[in-house]
């Protein structure tokens, strides 16, 4: 085969389409409804499996009584976790904060106790899905029920109930970080002993669910003793690794596959029970097995996120200036250590003191024990509470010192031209403007006519009162720098794998060790290359999500992709154009010094005419019939991108909020905000993300919260309970950018994912402060429900839990999740 | 087991069902229609939603024998049967134009209940548009690019010119 067509006629450089809104290439499966999700999959002899789940939060299981279940019609197996229990391992923890961390183990179904609602007692195996559901009410479980541990305050206690009580201790661990100590602070005690202000607060970022739109499933099919498992995860490399150490099926005999994944803001970021369960399961078989998860099991069964007690102390002087800050924390572990549910807590230490020049600096955690669903990863993770924390006390400090609140965090933020500044938490920031971003957004939001409304309703007494609120904030993206992972004891690395493959037509498979659910990477990862090589947008193929094709990766969360694994992309980009190089000036004739590279072409410089594209030096090597002596017959080529430095998105939000005192009811009148997440690939993906994270922190502020009675049930078990916000819900944000480009990576991108979600709760919490605070309320709980703001306003003090038992709203009725369970305190209310 | 006919996507289907089958496990598991999918069971999210003789559903509350001798459609019947290349529906299309889905799990009923809003009011307002969908649950979009897609579809379908094109190229 020779290279007979003639060369494309010279054309002009393409347009660059980095920058470019393309429309997303994922969308045409999408709309049409071709989809290849999880639950879709259907395999010759595939059987299915249904979970019985415990009813209680804490408990010895005395007996398991199958024999009914066994016996049902289209019943293949029941299983135990005694059945299981000499091949389940324990779900891994990868993140063992301090060296002394207490981890009991996570059995992915309980043996001899249960720790939560919900937890696996036993795994029926049917012929169809509804023989296995029908067959859990079969099974009948005696437990011997022991005390449920429910709130951290009172399990850190001195002779506290224990969940775990071998541990001896509902303490996790206890990590700290002393700036003094650490060299990048000065004392934090001596800073509050000579501080004329300060200001000290407890906050309560309450427990929230993931919820994900498709429910977690998973498929395993065994051949031989090879395993190819399906799983909606966002992790499928993580994944494949940990299973392999648990289960003992060697890595190299088990293949993960993310199809089509339906969203995960962090709570596909697991390697979850039932992923074990099946593939145990179907080892234990030889058959395919599946499992899809009800809308109430996830709820009440995949990981929840933040849930933490932060104490916030901030020392001023009276003109504003900051001098130190000190944070304990009390977090929620849940009843067990899920993959990195320690971790996250402590990820947020380093962003406490926000964009302000803090000199010194102190951060205490305990991760805490409770008969609750163990907490992850959720989009921010550790990064919103610690920005909610610090944002919401600077508001404070505000109100303390009688200042505006944007004046006195301009006094304190970094300057434009300190970048790059080194924190008191010792994180190097790398560029920005806190200061255009934030002008931007008065400009956006329309700021003086809203105070001067504000005014106007403050004055008449309107009962409908007018607050603004901001939040200015950093985050640590593009997760992360290896070494730095293990300073942190962090078992695994951050870098990130890419391939390009070269084919013989001139079109271009890039292979991608970040795993998309959701967020583009089809259409952003062709731009890049177009870009790099020269290609059509159209003739790039970017292939995801499977272990056997994607065959290094560390997937997708901590809005990584676009820094880290985007990098590796044009990393290897430019390998592949320096291999072809060499191929192209033989083929041309020339020395490779004298090839210029532009628009796809090698041409010979002071050469006009000459030349030929990357494309077409594909095909020549696939004929392979005349290349240099010294090269393999192939332009491919892999990288491995492992970034120094994490990247810090930054930006400005600004909430102006209608809070009706009359009734309590809270509405966002406005919503702007301007975020710099650095190069900007495709616009209209970043407002995308933009918009989806502003929903999750909006509804972080204003709807959401997983909430336990006095028993330990969920009572927010279904969307019923669970409010994820409706179109009706939310209102129009208006966005905007600045861009500072990143330094640290050569796209120059930041990472967006996750900054409307960590950026816009204290924005709107702060708002609806600053409409009620001359009535005398300085804090109300998170969600803002009415009832919580009507109470805050009428009875004083922050609006308590979500609603007082006996009320209405209480939490305690028997639901679907609750049934059979109940106690004078859950019998009290609720007429759900 | 009962038996029930219906018509889906314009093929005609007779089949025995046990009689508490749902419409949409109807669709998934035994017509292949997986391009409806589950994402509650509460009948909250609208992840299932198709039309029913024409009218919005969420297939998660009808029951498959209630579904007997009527006309069913869902996302992949709406147009061009998903052949590469095909006609989209203008609210497919606009959904496309306006990125106004991300993770695309709700999508396919998010379509199907914008469709049976515009059958409705052809013209609706943005509130009218945000109150129209509100039984159906996104998690990744913020719903404002499905409000715009919804507008863009609505200008589409009734002929008039598209005002927003969030300056997109396909």
């Amino acid at each position: 085969m020779t290279v007979t067509e003639d060369p494309a006629t010279q054309a002009t450089a393409p347009e660059k389409e980095i920058g470019r809104a393309r429309l997303r290439k994922e969308d045409a499966r999408l709309i049409t409804g071709r989809t290849t999700w999880t639950d879709n999959m259907v395999l010759p002899g595939m059987l299915h499996l249904s979970v019985v789940r415990s009813p209680v939060a804490h408990a010895r299981i005395t007996n398991v009584d199958v024999s009914a279940a066994a016996d049902a019609p289209g019943i293949v197996a029941v299983l135990t976790g005694r059945d299981l229990a000499d091949e389940q391992g324990s779900i891994p923890c990868a993140w063992p904060v301090t060296p002394d961390m207490v981890n009991p183990g996570h059995p992915s179904i309980a043996v001899d106790q249960v720790n939560h609602v919900g937890e696996a007692v036993a795994v029926i195996i049917g012929r169809s899905r509804t023989a296995a559901a029908d067959a859990v009410e079969l099974v009948d479980v005696d437990y011997d029920l022991l005390p449920p541990v429910l709130d951290m305050e009172e399990a850190v206690r001195e002779g506290a109930d224990l969940v775990h009580e071998s541990a001896g201790t509902n303490t996790s661990y206890h990590f700290v970080f002393d700036a003094g100590e650490a060299g990048t602070g000065t004392d934090t005690d001596q800073a509050f002993a000579d501080a004329e202000v300060v200001v000290s607060r407890r906050f309560i970022n309450q427990r929230l669910i993931p919820a994900f739109m498709e429910p977690r499933s998973v498929v395993v099919q065994p051949q031989g003793d090879n395993y190819t498992m399906w799983s909606a995860t966002q992790v499928p490399h993580i994944l494949r690794v940990m299973l392999a150490s648990v289960t003992g099926v060697p890595e190299h005999k088990l293949r993960v596959i993310a199809p089509d994944v339906g969203g995960g803001f962090g709570g596909k970021l697991q390697v979850n029970p039932e992923e074990v369960l099946a593939l145990l399961i179907a080892r234990r078989l030889g058959k395919p097995v599946k499992w899809t998860e009800t809308r109430s099991e996830s709820l009440m069964t995949a990981h929840h996120g933040r849930d933490q007690i932060q104490y916030i102390d901030v020392a001023a002087d009276r003109e504003g200036n900051v001098k130190g800050l000190r944070v304990r924390l009390l977090a929620d572990m849940g009843a067990y250590l899920r993959l990195i549910t320690p971790g996250v807590p402590a990820l947020g230490a380093f962003m406490f003191p926000g964009i302000y020049k803090f000199p010194a600096y102190r951060f205490e955690c305990d991760g805490v024990f409770t008969n609750k669903v163990p907490t992850d990863a959720y989009r921010g993770a550790g990064r919103p509470e610690a920005t909610f924390a610090v944002e919401r006390i600077m508001d404070e400090l505000a109100v303390e010192l009688g200042m505006d609140p944007l004046e006195l965090r301009r006094r304190n933020w970094i300057q434009a031209q300190e970048f790059p500044f080194t924190t008191v938490a010792g994180l190097e920031y790398d560029s920005g403007d806190y200061d255009t971003a934030t002008q931007q957004a008065l400009e956006l939001v329309g700021y003086d006519e809203l105070r001067e409304e504000q005014r106007r309703r403050r004055e008449s007494g309107d009962p409908v009162q007018l607050g603004i609120g901001f939040s200015t904030f950093t985050e640590m993206c593009g997760l992360a720098p290896s070494r730095v992972l293990g300073s942190l004891s962090f078992g695994a690395g951050g870098w990130e794998h890419a391939s390009i493959r070269m084919l013989p037509t001139g079109k271009v498979e890039v292979v991608t060790g970040s795993t998309p659910h959701g967020q583009g990477h089809e259409t952003a990862w062709s731009q890049l290359v177009a870009d790099s090589l020269g290609v059509p947008f159209e003739d790039v193929e970017v292939l995801h999500g499977d272990t056997a094709i994607a065959t290094r990766g560390l997937d997708t969360y901590g809005s990584r992709s676009l820094v880290v694994g985007g990098t590796a992309v044009v990393k290897a980009a430019d390998k592949v154009i320096a291999k072809a190089r060499k191929v192209a000036a033989h083929l041309l004739e020339a020395s490779e010094d004298d090839l210029d590279f532009t628009g796809g072409r090698f041409s010979v410089r002071g050469t006009p005419g000459t030349g030929m594209s990357i494309q077409e030096v594909a095909l020549a090597v696939f004929a392979a019939h005349d290349y240099p002596e010294d090269v393999e017959p192939s332009i491919d080529a892999d990288a491995t991108f492992d970034p120094v430095n994490f990247s810090f998105p930054h930006g400005t939000h600004i909430c102006a909020m209608e809070v009706d005192t009359d009734t309590g009811f809270v509405k966002i009148r406005k919503y702007a905000c301007v975020d710099d997440v650095g190069t900007i690939v495709n616009p209209i993906i970043v407002e995308g993300q933009v918009h989806g994270g502003l929903a999750q922190g909006i509804a972080q502020a204003l709807y959401e919260e997983a909430v336990y009675d006095a028993d330990g049930n969920l009572t927010t078990g279904t969307f019923v309970d669970y409010l994820v916000p409706s179109a009706a819900d939310l209102p129009h944000f208006d966005t905007g950018n600045t861009v500072h480009v990143a330094p640290g990576n050569p796209i120059g991108a930041k990472g967006v994912g996750e900054a409307g979600c960590i950026a816009s709760t204290p924005a709107v919490v702060n708002a609806a402060l600053d409409a009620v605070r001359h009535l005398g309320v300085s804090d109300i709980r998170m969600p803002l429900t009415p009832e919580r703001v009507w109470r805050a306003i009428h009875q004083g003090g922050d609006g308590g839990d979500r609603a007082t038992a006996g009320s209405n709203a209480y939490g305690g009725a028997q639901t679907e999740t609750t049934a059979g369970v109940s106690t004078p305190a859950s019998s009290l209310g609720g007429d759900r | 087991m009962t038996q029930v006919s219906m018509r889906v996507d314009g093929v005609s289907y007779t089949d025995d069902v046990e009689p508490r089958t749902l419409l949409v496990h109807h669709l998934r598991e035994q017509l292949g229609k997986v391009g409806t999918v589950v994402g509650c069971d509460t009948s909250n999210c609208g992840a299932c939603t198709v039309h029913l003789d024409g009218q919005a559903v969420k297939s998660c509350t009808v029951l498959a024998v209630q579904a007997d001798g009527a006309e069913v459609t869902t996302i992949e019947g709406i147009a061009g049967q998903g052949a590469p290349g095909a006609a989209l529906h203008p609210v497919q299309k606009a959904f496309h134009e306006m990125h106004g889905l991300q993770c695309g799990y709700c999508t396919p009923g998010m379509i199907m209940a914008s469709i049976d809003l515009l059958n409705e009011n052809p013209n609706p307002s943005e509130a009218e548009i945000r109150e129209g969908i509100e039984g159906n649950l996104c998690r990744c979009t913020g719903y404002q690019n499905i409000v715009r897609a919804v507008q863009q579809a609505a200008g589409e379908m009734s002929g008039a010119a598209t005002t927003d094109t969030l300056g997109a190229q396909a």
